[in-house]
């Protein structure tokens, strides 16, 4: 085990595979219709004590 | 409550410490285990005058389990002012060399207690109380796994008293952040795998759909220490009875290894782990939601993904090859932009409540550790370009560096959570003293800014010394020549880090008057509106 892993990681689909899970992430995080759950989301803290 | 089989498990603990002090090959181990076995039979004496026959109450199960939380607090106050006292011992150390003593309390001994008290002691504990704090209360669920909690928090102080101990009697890997010898990583791993159950234990059964932001870093922060953890610490020990084990890498591949480990530490522990902790306090003492929730998702997952590519900018200009070095450099720029849209969350959740700022100096300590997150995510970058770097690098700026972070953002978001659960822990009114707060603010603060600016100035002069050269080729200044020009930066910094211990001294007597139940008698902060008074 050396730090060609890492390279051949990258050099496979690994890095593409990681680049697209961030990008769907993203597109999920920013879709449409997202808005009123992270409001709600962002409320959680105050239901509480 | 009855300990019984803690107090069976616990006597087999100790006596295989006793079996293991007697029999151990080196003098080192010999002395450590001895340390084990009084720690253990001491911990098992008070388990024993504790313990009573009366029948418990039953558990409610739908009340929170804070019990842990309270001793976590009181643990992170305290290894807060151990840590941060030997870190002045140290910096008087650096000033004045003849503080070395010989041979427990020299420099290289006390160093790594300093790193580790304030990492893995101070943060570590504030990590684990809060955590815990806040995963019930956004889940609203009980820890899961009954006294589970409770064996986290003592293992985890077990652990700690077994690093420092092992670090004066000399027992170290020598990876930084990571020195505790291989049976003490073998008992964290145990500790730590605890922990991950009991938070994703807690997550899982959960009464509220979502799971907030707050608990995501968290997790990220206790998985992610694991896979390190493991990875870093495969060693092989030279005797099942002896202190000393050799890593599983070489060469460079070692190096490697360790500093994927050292800087994603940086970015779980003291990053990933404390903004759990600004997602949750910040909006909690602002009492406003978190500015956009979206962009706190977002930040997550850019944290994630980038973070653990990082690692390779410590070995610039090394053996290295040059493209894991680029890969380094180029994942620690792009990191900029997560964690300055985490800092605008973070400062922008007080929009439309600024004036807070002026009233409340826990909310001022928040703001000012959300600032220096900021600042320091801007300056690691910069300093991780290699032609910055080869000035940077092995001075004294690194080490300012690590401090605006370590004391700017982790120590202050700390602090504020500190403060802000105290009251609510003991169920007090309000804390014992909210001046002395705003002591502890500026205290800390202005040790920061003497602290960085000191380093900033010391360690740029520093890389310059180092690489001057004459019209002939042959250096400028001998390495000792650095050594000297450095002494009035090193008193001066070790001013600053004195100011910052005074602070935490301060608010280590604020928690303690507010956990006995006092309230100081004092006019309300410059500014604040006097609560209203009934017409006569």
């Amino acid at each position: 085990m050396d730090y060609n892993l890492m390279r051949e990681f990258a050099d496979s689909c690994g890095l593409l595979g990681m680049v697209l899970f961030f990008a769907g992430c993203v597109a999920f995080a920013l879709r449409p219709g997202g808005h009123s759950q992270a409001h709600e989301a962002a409320h959680i803290p105050f239901k509480d004590d | 409550m009855k300990f019984g089989t803690e107090i069976v498990l616990l006597s087999l603990f100790a006596f295989a410490a006793l079996v293991a002090a007697g029999f151990g090959v080196d003098e080192a181990f010999r002395q450590h285990m001895w340390v084990l076995f009084f720690a253990l039979v001491g911990f098992n004496a008070i388990l024993m005058r504790n313990t009573d026959f009366k029948l418990a109450a039953p558990i409610d199960p739908a009340a929170y389990m804070d019990g842990p939380i309270r001793y976590g607090a009181i643990a992170t106050v305290f290894w807060g002012v151990v840590g941060m006292l030997v870190g002045v011992v140290i910096a008087l150390q650096l000033a004045y060399p003849h503080l070395n003593i010989e041979p427990w309390f020299n420099f290289g001994r006390l160093r790594p207690l300093h790193t580790s008290g304030v990492i893995f002691a101070f943060g570590g504990n504030a990590l684990l109380c809060t955590s815990l704090y806040v995963v019930q209360r956004t889940s609203r669920a009980r820890l899961f796994g009954g006294n589970l909690a409770w064996f986290v928090f003592w293992g985890y102080q077990l652990f700690i008293v077994m690093a420092a101990t092992g670090y004066l009697l000399g027992i170290t890997e020598g990876r930084e952040y990571a020195e505790p010898e291989w049976y003490v990583d073998l008992w964290l791993t145990i500790v730590w795998v605890a922990y991950l159950v009991l938070f994703l234990g807690t997550i899982l059964k959960r009464k509220e759909p979502h799971i907030y932001v707050a608990n995501w870093f968290y997790l990220s922060f206790i998985v992610t220490i694991a896979m390190l953890h493991v990875v870093n610490n495969l060693s092989m020990p030279v005797s099942l009875l002896g202190s000393k084990s050799y890593s599983a890498f070489s060469g460079v591949q070692d190096a490697l290894t360790q500093w994927w480990y050292g800087h994603n530490a940086v970015g779980f522990f003291l990053t990933a782990g404390f903004l759990g902790m600004m997602y949750y306090f910040v909006p909690k003492q602002a009492n406003r939601p978190v500015y956009s929730y979206r962009l706190s998702i977002i930040h997550f997952w850019a944290l994630i993904f980038l973070y653990i590519w990082a690692g390779p900018h410590h070995l610039h200009y090394t053996a290295l090859p040059d493209w894991a070095q680029t890969l380094g450099m180029v994942f620690s720029i792009m990191l900029w932009m997560p964690s300055w849209g985490g800092m605008i969350n973070g400062l922008m959740t007080l929009s439309g409540a600024w004036d807070k700022l002026r009233t409340d100096p826990i909310i001022r300590m928040m703001v000012a550790a959300v600032a220096f997150y900021g600042m320091s995510t801007f300056e690691g970058p910069m300093m991780s370009i290699k032609t910055v770097n080869s000035l940077s690098h092995y001075t004294d700026w690194t080490i300012g560096h690590v401090h605006s972070g370590a004391l700017g953002w982790v120590g202050m978001i700390s602090f504020g959570a500190i403060y802000y659960m105290v009251p609510k822990l003991w169920n007090r009114e309000r804390l014992y003293s909210l001046r002395l707060v705003a002591w502890h603010f500026w205290l800390a603060s202005l040790g920061i800014v003497v602290y960085a600016a000191v380093m900033w100035v010391s360690g740029i002069m520093q890389g310059l010394m180092w690489r001057e050269y004459d019209e002939q080729g042959f250096l400028v200044y001998t390495f000792a020549e650095t050594v000297a020009a450095m002494h009035p930066y090193y008193v001066m910094r070790a001013a600053g880090g004195a100011m910052y211990l005074s602070g935490a001294l301060i608010m280590a007597w604020n928690i303690a008057m507010t956990i006995f139940g006092y309230q100081r008698e004092e006019d309300p902060m410059p500014g604040s509106i006097d609560a209203l008074q009934p017409a006569e």
